[in-house]
């Protein structure tokens, strides 16, 4: 049972390549969803991101320019990174400049795409089932729970926070297998914080994201 | 790859995986049977020297300790970089043949197999956390299983709408309200918590089918097979993990500790504050005053 916690990364992969990867198609449907019930955007961007990714090759083979393309024009609409981000930084997100924050907005969102491109192949054989979704009218910060079942085998929980900022929903965490994706960057950001300062953390995510461009070119 | 080799080392270190978590049972049986249950201790020392050979080369991290989940990091690093050793050079390269060799068919049968085995321990623990009809959904699950779906090859009750479900005894332990005090990191068998490590060997002992057997080397082989069943499953994941990971240690940590807690909860644990964002820059919001007076309350309290 140990090895379940590796499993569950396998599920941030699935579900994050999955959240950030809509197409064209649906360029229409989720500037609409984004008005609507947070369980309502997160079941339309769900389908429209593995509709799209099953019929894009380039999508399944972790093409990373088209990636980002679609998070740029898709995805990013509907993700709060900035709020993902400063949850994971933590306690020093106060003691960074303006430019720090985005620096590390922008680097920990480049490793999260990279991470996920190797993933998205495996989002297709996906079916995105929502679970009962229970919040009060004026609420401004809701869980919505879903599972994604594959063709055969065990459905994978994938549960998303969001915060309405304004009339919109924007996720701003991803649970996959009871992990939270926030949570588990926090001590390691905090760690390398303590180390090399904010400085030492955004050089951390650079790095990481090299690497994994050197690894798959 | 020398296969012979490498299965003779797979097959060792089985054995002391073996004797380390049920020493009563398996170490006499290490010696030839000729033993009174002394030889326990020497399969777990045989264990422990193992490790302690192969100790020294992880890289310890200044503040190592200082996380309150973890006092004993320093261990906990030396002790994940050996598995991890132990991974790279004999369990992961089976694995990767097995999942070459064996069609996805054949697999997902011998997976669902060795799961079906686990359905008592599921409705064991199901019955002690006091969901009765849970536990009783876990044994028609293996009883329709082991006959209609051929020893467990297919999961047909899953089809029929009841799914497989996860439990063990340090979640039930959790379930009563003990915590999982330091983590853990196992020799082989990888991470754990002091109270998962109980429950591991509770379920080891009283309620892993396998450990019944009574014929020791067709045993010996179901738990290696077992093994690598376990571990090829895990080779997408590890991917993942590779790539996400700015220090794979604690990416691991932090996420079996989420795991755990996550299933004590059955998915749907209380909410942890979000430490630290205090200083949130409050967004333009309606004044219902809900998320700064319970930051800590999930909103949609769920019903438990």
């Amino acid at each position: 049972m140990s090895y379940r916690a590796l499993f569950a990364l396998l599920a941030v992969a699935a579900l994050i390549g999955a959240g950030m990867s809509t197409t064209a198609a649906q360029a229409q449907g989720s500037a609409n969803a984004s008005l609507s019930a947070p369980d309502v955007l997160i079941k339309t961007l769900s389908e429209d991101v593995l509709a799209s990714i099953r019929k894009d090759p380039s999508l399944q083979s972790g093409d990373i320019a088209r990636l980002n393309a679609l998070v740029d024009e898709k995805i990013l609409p509907h993700v709060n990174f900035e709020k993902m981000t400063r949850l994971a930084v933590g306690r020093s997100w106060r003691d960074a400049t303006a430019e720090q924050r985005q620096a590390l907005t922008r680097e920990f969102r480049a490793v999260l795409v990279r991470t996920y491109a190797g993933a998205v192949s495996t989002a297709k054989d996906y079916q995105v089932q929502m679970k009962p979704f229970r919040a009060e009218p004026n609420e401004t910060d809701v869980t919505v729970r879903t599972q994604a079942v594959p063709a055969r085998g065990e459905p994978i929980q994938l549960d998303y926070r969001l915060e309405k900022t304004g009339s919109e929903w924007k996720i701003y965490d991803v649970n996959v297998l009871g992990v939270w994706l926030v949570e588990n960057y926090r001590n390691t950001f905090t760690s390398e914080i303590s180390r090399g300062g904010i400085d030492g953390l955004i050089k951390s995510l650079v790095e990481r994201s090299k690497a994994l461009e050197g690894k798959r070119s | 790859m020398r296969a012979p080799g490498a299965l003779a080392r797979l097959v060792a270190l089985l054995v002391l995986a073996g004797g380390l978590a049920s020493g009563k049972r398996l170490g006499p049986r290490l010696r030839g049977g000729d033993e009174p249950a002394t030889g326990s201790v020497g399969a777990r020392l045989g264990a422990l020297v193992l490790a302690g050979g192969l100790v020294g080369c992880a890289s310890i991290p200044q503040g190592a300790g200082t996380n309150p989940v973890d006092p004993w990091e320093v261990y906990n690093r030396h002790m994940f970089d050996v598995n991890d050793r132990v991974d790279r050079a004999v369990i992961k390269p089976i694995a990767q043949a097995y999942e070459a060799v064996l069609p996805e068919d054949v697999r997902v049968c011998i997976n669902n197999a060795f799961l079906n085995l686990a359905e008592p321990i599921n409705s064991i623990n199901n019955l002690l956390q006091g969901k009765p009809g849970a536990a009783v959904a876990d044994l028609c699950r293996f009883a329709v299983n082991s006959t209609v779906g051929l020893l467990g090859c297919f999961d047909v009750a899953a089809k029929a709408g009841a799914p497989r479900s996860h439990e063990d005894f340090g979640q039930t332990l959790g379930r009563w309200g003990l915590v999982p005090g330091p983590y853990f990191v196992l020799p082989l068998l990888g991470p754990s918590s002091v109270r998962d490590t109980f429950g591991r060997l509770f379920d080891f002992l009283r309620t892993d089918l396998l450990w019944y057997i009574r014929d020791i080397p067709t045993r010996n082989v179901l738990v290696g097979a077992r093994l690598v069943d376990t571990r090829a499953s895990l080779l997408p994941a590890e991917k993942v993990l590779d790539a996400a990971a700015l220090d794979k240690y604690q990416f691991v940590r932090d996420g079996y500790l989420q795991v755990r807690r996550n299933l004590v909860y059955d998915g749907d644990p209380p909410r942890l504050r979000d430490p630290d964002d205090e200083n949130d820059v409050p967004p333009p919001e309606p004044a219902t005053g809900m998320k700064k007076a319970a930051p800590d309350q999930p909103p949609p309290a769920p019903a438990r």
